[in-house]
């Protein structure tokens, strides 16, 4: 239809001026989308390249030896299993249950407002400031020691923000007239969330709630001084345990231990990257099999 | 109706509805002003009047779906069956119930023609296979939809057209059998066979129910009201018997909007 237009028009040197622009300006446009992805694959590609050929059986099952110079990673991607699952039973309930409150039932009022504000807020606070306070407040103050259960509720609390504001994203995204027709056939507030809002808002909740335990299974600072341990070559027995983790193992064999080879600190990172992203890629999968059933 | 004189307007003999100087604001503005009438049972009454005419307020109120709206206000009072809807402890849900209602436009819940029939019932306790069974070959029926859809009830209620989609609606809040029945707008969205084919339900469901609705254009509300309210800019202007207000209005403004002069 444009070239049809264009064929009709005479040609001056206004038009072709003006096309010229256009054609500049995307060219813009896809450069700077390339310089989005270059770093992505860069990272990728050398972290694989000088990484790869760490991973073996050992490496993935057995314990660090010689100063963690040799051996495997096992504790530690345990250790970040367990941190991320820990994380996962409490950030899940209160984040989701906390976004449907916002939602579904908060009035216009002050508190709500400020509830709102506080999440905000709580999004952009620095990781290693939740390190401290985990650190005094579980740690310390309720006695959980360097632990699995005060790294999570860490972790857990660092990721709520992610999960409301997502989860309330997705909840509202659903039209309100789905509510109202539930309540008019006799449905509570509660009835037409569970039947209705709910199926429809989940892919949207899954996904925040997957991109906010990734943010959590990679963190270094909030685990560092409520539960990670430097070198722990057994697997945690309780929740009270100290445990590794990869993140911060990565940290440790980076910057703490002279004469590591690089191919474990290129290996250790391939293992978390992996971890990362075949968790992205499950959560890209649950997302578009719900979506298909969505009818909106 | 073929009686010779349908009891007025503002005092019906059998009242089912009382609505009693009801005012309502929301966001302080004022949507209704001190509206007074009487909806008599098993009859089709129109509330009738221009965008912004505060009607479909009015029938919104009736079964309590404005309560979930923050900054309202509203006085006066609601009678169902001499039972103030808006006393305390009523229960909603029982309320609404009684009082269905169908929107402008169609709007299936997720999952089958069947699942939408039995989403109230199942709400309010329905197990027995057998009866549900029965409420979806009424309901269906008694919409004008049932030849239509006997074959695939199991199948998704979007794949049905615009048409068939508000008489699923029209079903689906029957199957509570409800007393009252609240239509806002109800054919907005269709094609004049199937508008045709909704009034015509409506004339069947008379018989048992008490309708009240919010015609989409003054034709339709001429078509089907045994009552007649015209509301202008939140106030009741005219209620009367529908031949009347429709053939000899009594007030220059409704004169003015039926025969087209503004709307």
């Amino acid at each position: 239809m444009m070239l049809g237009i264009l064929a009709h028009k005479p040609a001056n040197m206004n038009t072709a001026r003006r096309y010229a622009v256009q054609r500049l300006g995307f060219g813009v446009l896809i450069l700077a989308s390339l310089l989005v992805v270059a770093p992505i694959l860069f990272v990728i590609g050398a972290i694989i390249a000088r990484g790869v050929g760490a991973i073996n059986w050992e490496f993935l099952t057995a314990m660090p030896r010689d100063g963690m110079k040799a051996g495997g990673i096992f504790p530690a991607i345990v250790g970040t299993l367990l941190l991320t699952l820990g994380t996962a039973l409490v950030a899940i309930p209160f984040g989701v249950g906390g976004a449907i409150y916002l939602a579904e039932y908060a009035r216009d009022t002050w508190l709500t407002r400020a509830i709102r504000l506080a999440i905000v807020n709580l999004a952009g606070i620095p990781s290693v400031v939740y390190g401290l306070f985990g650190l005094g407040l579980f740690v310390l103050f309720l006695g959980f020691g360097t632990s699995i259960v005060a790294g999570s509720l860490t972790l857990a609390i660092m990721t709520l923000p992610v999960i409301i504001s997502t989860s309330e994203e997705a909840l509202r995204s659903v039209p309100v007239e789905f509510r109202t027709v539930s309540a008019s056939l006799g449905g509570t507030r509660w009835q037409g969330i569970r039947n209705i809002v709910l199926p429809q808002a989940l892919p949207g909740i899954i996904t925040g709630v997957i991109l906010g335990l990734l943010r959590a299974g990679g963190e270094t600072a909030p685990i560092l001084f409520t539960v990670a341990a430097f070198f722990l070559p057994r697997l945690p027995q309780s929740p009270l345990d100290q445990t590794m983790a990869l993140p911060y193992h990565l940290y440790v064999i980076s910057t703490q231990v002279p004469g590591m080879p690089a191919e474990i600190q290129y290996g250790t990172a391939l293992v978390l990257l992996a971890l990362v992203l075949s968790l992205n890629v499950v959560a890209t999968v649950i997302r578009s099999y719900f979506r298909r059933k969505r009818q909106w | 109706m073929n009686q010779p004189t349908i009891q007025p307007t503002n005092q019906p003999t059998n009242p089912k509805i009382r609505i009693e100087h009801v005012s309502y604001t929301y966001d302080d503005k004022t949507v209704l002003r001190d509206v007074t009438l009487a909806v008599p049972a098993h009859a089709v009454t129109v509330f009738l009047g221009p965008a912004g005419s505060g009607k479909s307020t009015l029938l919104r109120l009736i079964n309590r779906l404005n309560d979930v709206l923050d900054h309202t206000r509203l006085d006066g009072r609601i009678f169902l069956d001499d039972q103030d809807i808006y006393a305390r402890g009523v229960a909603v849900s029982d309320l609404r119930r009684r009082v269905g209602m169908v929107f402008a436009l169609p709007l299936p819940l997720p999952g089958t023609i069947r699942e939408n029939i039995l989403y109230g019932p199942r709400l309010a306790g329905l197990r027995d296979r057998g009866r549900q069974e029965e409420i979806v070959v009424r309901c269906l029926t008694q919409a004008a939809l049932w030849d239509e859809v006997k074959d695939r009830l199991d199948s998704p209620a979007v794949s049905m057209s615009g048409g068939q989609q508000q008489r699923l609606c029209i079903a689906r809040s029957l199957a509570l059998e409800p007393e009252v029945l609240l239509l806002d707008e109800p054919t907005s969205g269709l094609d004049p066979i199937s508008t045709s084919k909704v009034e015509e339900s409506l004339f069947e469901l008379k018989q048992q129910y008490t309708i009240i609705i919010v015609p989409h254009s003054v034709q339709q509300a001429a078509r089907v009201a045994d009552h007649a309210a015209f509301f202008l800019t939140g106030e009741l202007v005219e209620y009367r018997p529908g031949r009347e207000l429709f053939t000899a209005p009594r007030d220059r403004r409704t004169e003015d909007y039926i025969t087209g002069r503004f709307g």
